[in-house]
């Protein structure tokens, strides 16, 4: 089976551009996608699955840049609308109409906040874009029994979940996997933050009694019960949470955590 | 007709009503020390939010037994009301319940009105029980809750118990006289006909007693409502206009500052040009702070919000910063908003500075400014803030606390620039290579070599 497979040429808007083409999708990577070693991963699968089913997309490589999130919940506005302006600028010369994204950061800010500084796109985050390829039949899950009894929680991000009240999109996912979803106690509108939103991800907590990741794994740990158990996650920066906590808490031998994205991958047979 | 008793009536009536409306235009005023931010639009999304979430308790119901209780003391306390309106009529002109002539519906309503005035009283001794014997944790703790609040929350159920009994110490005495005179009984009383004999049978006496079960429900009314504007229980009026006003968009999306945008296109472009500067009634510009470092820099929802605020914690029971122990409590940025309004601009007729900070301060280290950042809230707190939308979603009123948290937030960073260092490195990095993290912008795109799919069969 080696030999059986192809390597990804991950086309960019300006090749695209050069050949007089545009693509039915922009996937907007993220500082995450691009940068952190194991959130490259849900990238690579993300993109895996973009192939997989044929979607004409494109990534604008090294000409995307930091939404700004992080500047604006850290009180930066000036930084964040610079940031902005200069997106909405490459943005625009493209002429992009659809942006799908994996960060739920990066699909808050640019579909919420860049339409009052010009940038006007129709931005879906990659559950729902997942859930759709489903729905259409274009993704079949086959491989969905090796997960089947498998305990899976979904932990809700913020900015999916009650930010933009997307709460069923990453679970139908989940649900097209022939696992057992299992519930937090705090889930969708009142699901516990990973502690990492607002910046947070960036700095030292404030004094406390405790790390808010490491409250929310124990909540997950409770939840999956004893032996092996998957948290999903739908976030670059709940994903680092959730996996200190479940490093801090010894339990990365029976407990982990993957995006959505990547257990469709790996139910695919696109990924290990 | 009309003797001496009813003009004194009218006269208390009017003072009452009148004090009010002079502690209502206080409020007014405070409210209007906030910046103007226009919130007119869809106004039949609003309506409808009003019906489901003001008028309907909708997101009281995440939490059932308070809300089921809420919901008793919330629906007595509507119904009720149109018993006060007879008694006032009674009370001006003489007349003995006015509304009768209705007839059976007269009868259901007072029945009614009988049954949900004991539901108020189991209600009211139930959350009298648990802020004080149970002392369930969002009620009873946190360096907010200082002497003032707790001991408003009970002012206000004892205070409803007591107007509760007085009601029915009229109606009981009242529908005894009329029996004892042999006079046709106006009105049903499912739970007065069981205590008809309270007050024994001497006539004069069950008049006098009538009358002062009367007199002392709608004085108790009167001085209740001149009571309001000094406590959470304001909530009662404020929290309709609170949620019509209440944010449509994403919770998501935070605020954007227009004059900010003018500067960095003007930055960008030099032959940008941005609009004139608003100026004010002496044609001199406004300077605009970014952020807010006190209560004027807030909009007047903002203020609006703190007015409706019940204390209920329910946003600090669900934040996940003051869940692990961090300084932060969503409750206390709104109370302190209040209080500070309440200092700078005018207040109510019962005001106490001393009663808000002389207890519980903790490791809450503010300062001696006259300010509501750092004299109220510090910025400790306001960086444990992790804009998770929680408090905001929990909040029964629709208050967003968050937009407070963010512009406080705001003036540290662009005015101060006073953020913690780590997050100035990470304005740096996104400066310089675009990401917040220290990696060259030319490894972006790194993340795309050797990358495989298997060839579709």
């Amino acid at each position: 089976m080696e030999e059986n497979k192809r390597l990804v040429k991950v086309p960019t808007m300006a090749e695209m551009a050069a050949n007089g083409e545009e693509p039915e999708v922009l996937f907007w990577v993220g500082c995450a996608g691009a940068f952190d070693d194991r959130y490259k991963r849900v990238t690579r699968a993300f993109v895996q699955i973009l192939e997989h089913v044929g979607v004409k997309y494109a990534v604008l490589g090294t000409e995307e840049s930091c939404t700004g999130d992080p500047a604006k919940r850290a009180g930066n506005e000036f930084l964040f609308q610079m940031q902005a302006l200069t997106n909405i600028e490459v943005l625009n010369a493209y002429n992009v109409k659809k942006i799908v994204t994996a960060c739920p950061h990066c699909f808050n800010t640019i579909k919420n906040e860049y339409p009052d500084l010009g940038g006007n796109y129709e931005v879906i985050h990659h559950s729902t874009f997942l859930q759709q390829l489903i729905n259409e039949g274009k993704v079949k899950v086959q491989g969905g029994e090796a997960f089947k009894g498998k305990r899976i929680t979904f932990h809700d991000s913020c900015y999916l979940g009650r930010a933009n009240d997307i709460y069923e999109a990453p679970r139908e996912v989940l649900a097209a996997l022939d696992a057992d979803l299992v519930e937090m106690k705090r889930s969708r509108a009142n699901g516990l933050c990973c502690g990492a939103g607002g910046a947070q991800m960036f700095k030292e907590p404030e004094p406390g009694k405790k790390d808010i990741n490491i409250e929310r794994t124990e909540e997950a740990l409770a939840t999956l019960g004893a032996g092996n158990g998957v948290i999903a996650t739908a976030c670059p920066f709940c994903m680092v949470m959730m996996n200190d906590g479940v490093k801090n808490k010894e339990q990365e031998e029976s407990v982990k955590v993957f995006d959505i994205a990547e257990l469709i991958a790996q139910a695919e047979g696109l990924s290990k | 007709m009309i003797g001496i008793e009813n003009i004194i009536f009218l006269i208390v009536a009017a003072v009452g009503i009148g004090l009010f409306v002079w502690q209502i235009r206080k409020i007014r005023k405070n409210v209007l020390m906030g910046r103007d931010t226009d919130l007119a639009d869809n106004p039949s999304e609003r309506i409808n939010k009003t019906l489901l979430v003001a008028f309907g308790q909708q997101k009281m119901f995440k939490r059932m037994l308070p809300a089921v209780l809420h919901l008793f003391v919330y629906v007595g306390f509507i119904v009720i009301n149109i018993e006060v309106l007879e008694i006032l009529i009674d009370g001006i002109f003489g007349t003995h319940r006015v509304l009768g002539f209705v007839g059976p519906l007269y009868s259901g309503l007072m029945a009614i009105n009988e049954i949900l005035a004991a539901l108020v009283i189991i209600a009211c001794v139930m959350f009298l029980w648990r802020r004080n014997v149970t002392k369930v944790p969002r009620l009873a703790t946190g360096v907010e809750m200082r002497a003032w609040p707790k001991m408003d929350a009970n002012v206000i159920l004892i205070t409803e118990i007591v107007l509760m009994l007085a009601l029915f110490v009229f109606n009981i005495a009242d529908l005894k006289r009329v029996q004892l005179a042999g006079e046709e009984v106006v009105g049903a009383y499912p739970i007065s006909q069981f205590f008809v004999d309270a007050f024994g049978n001497d006539p004069d006496q069950l008049y006098v007693i009538a009358k002062v079960g009367w007199w002392f429900h709608i004085l108790g009314i009167l001085a209740f409502m001149n009571y309001l504007p000094s406590s959470k229980h304001f909530h009662i009026i404020m929290a309709f206009p609170n949620v019509y006003y209440s944010k449509l968009l994403p919770k998501g999306k935070f605020t954007t500052n227009p004059a900010i945008t003018h500067e960095i296109k003007a930055m960008l472009d030099p032959s940008y040009q941005p609009p004139a500067p608003e100026v004010d009634a002496e044609g001199n510009p406004v300077v605009q702070r970014f952020g807010a470092k006190d209560v004027e820099d807030l909009t007047w929802k903002q203020l609006m919000d703190a007015y409706t605020c019940t204390e209920c914690g329910r946003c600090t029971s669900v934040c996940p910063a003051n869940l692990t122990g961090k300084l932060l409590s969503p409750r206390k940025i709104i109370m302190d908003t209040r209080d500070r309004m309440e200092e700078k601009g005018e207040h109510p007729a019962i005001f106490a500075p001393n009663h808000y900070k002389e207890m519980g301060v903790e490791r809450v280290q503010t300062t001696e400014q006259k300010e509501l950042l750092r004299g109220y809230i510090t910025p400790e707190e306001l960086w444990a803030c992790t804009t998770c939308n929680a408090c905001v979603e929990s909040c029964p009123v629709n208050i967003d606390q968050l937009s407070t948290i963010m512009d406080l937030r705001r003036f540290l960073v662009l005015e101060e620039s006073a953020a913690p260092a780590s997050l100035n490195a990470m304005f740096t990095n996104i400066e310089n290579n675009g990401a917040p993290w220290a990696f060259p912008a030319s490894d972006r795109f790194n993340w795309a070599e050797d990358l495989y799919v298997p060839n579709k069969n």
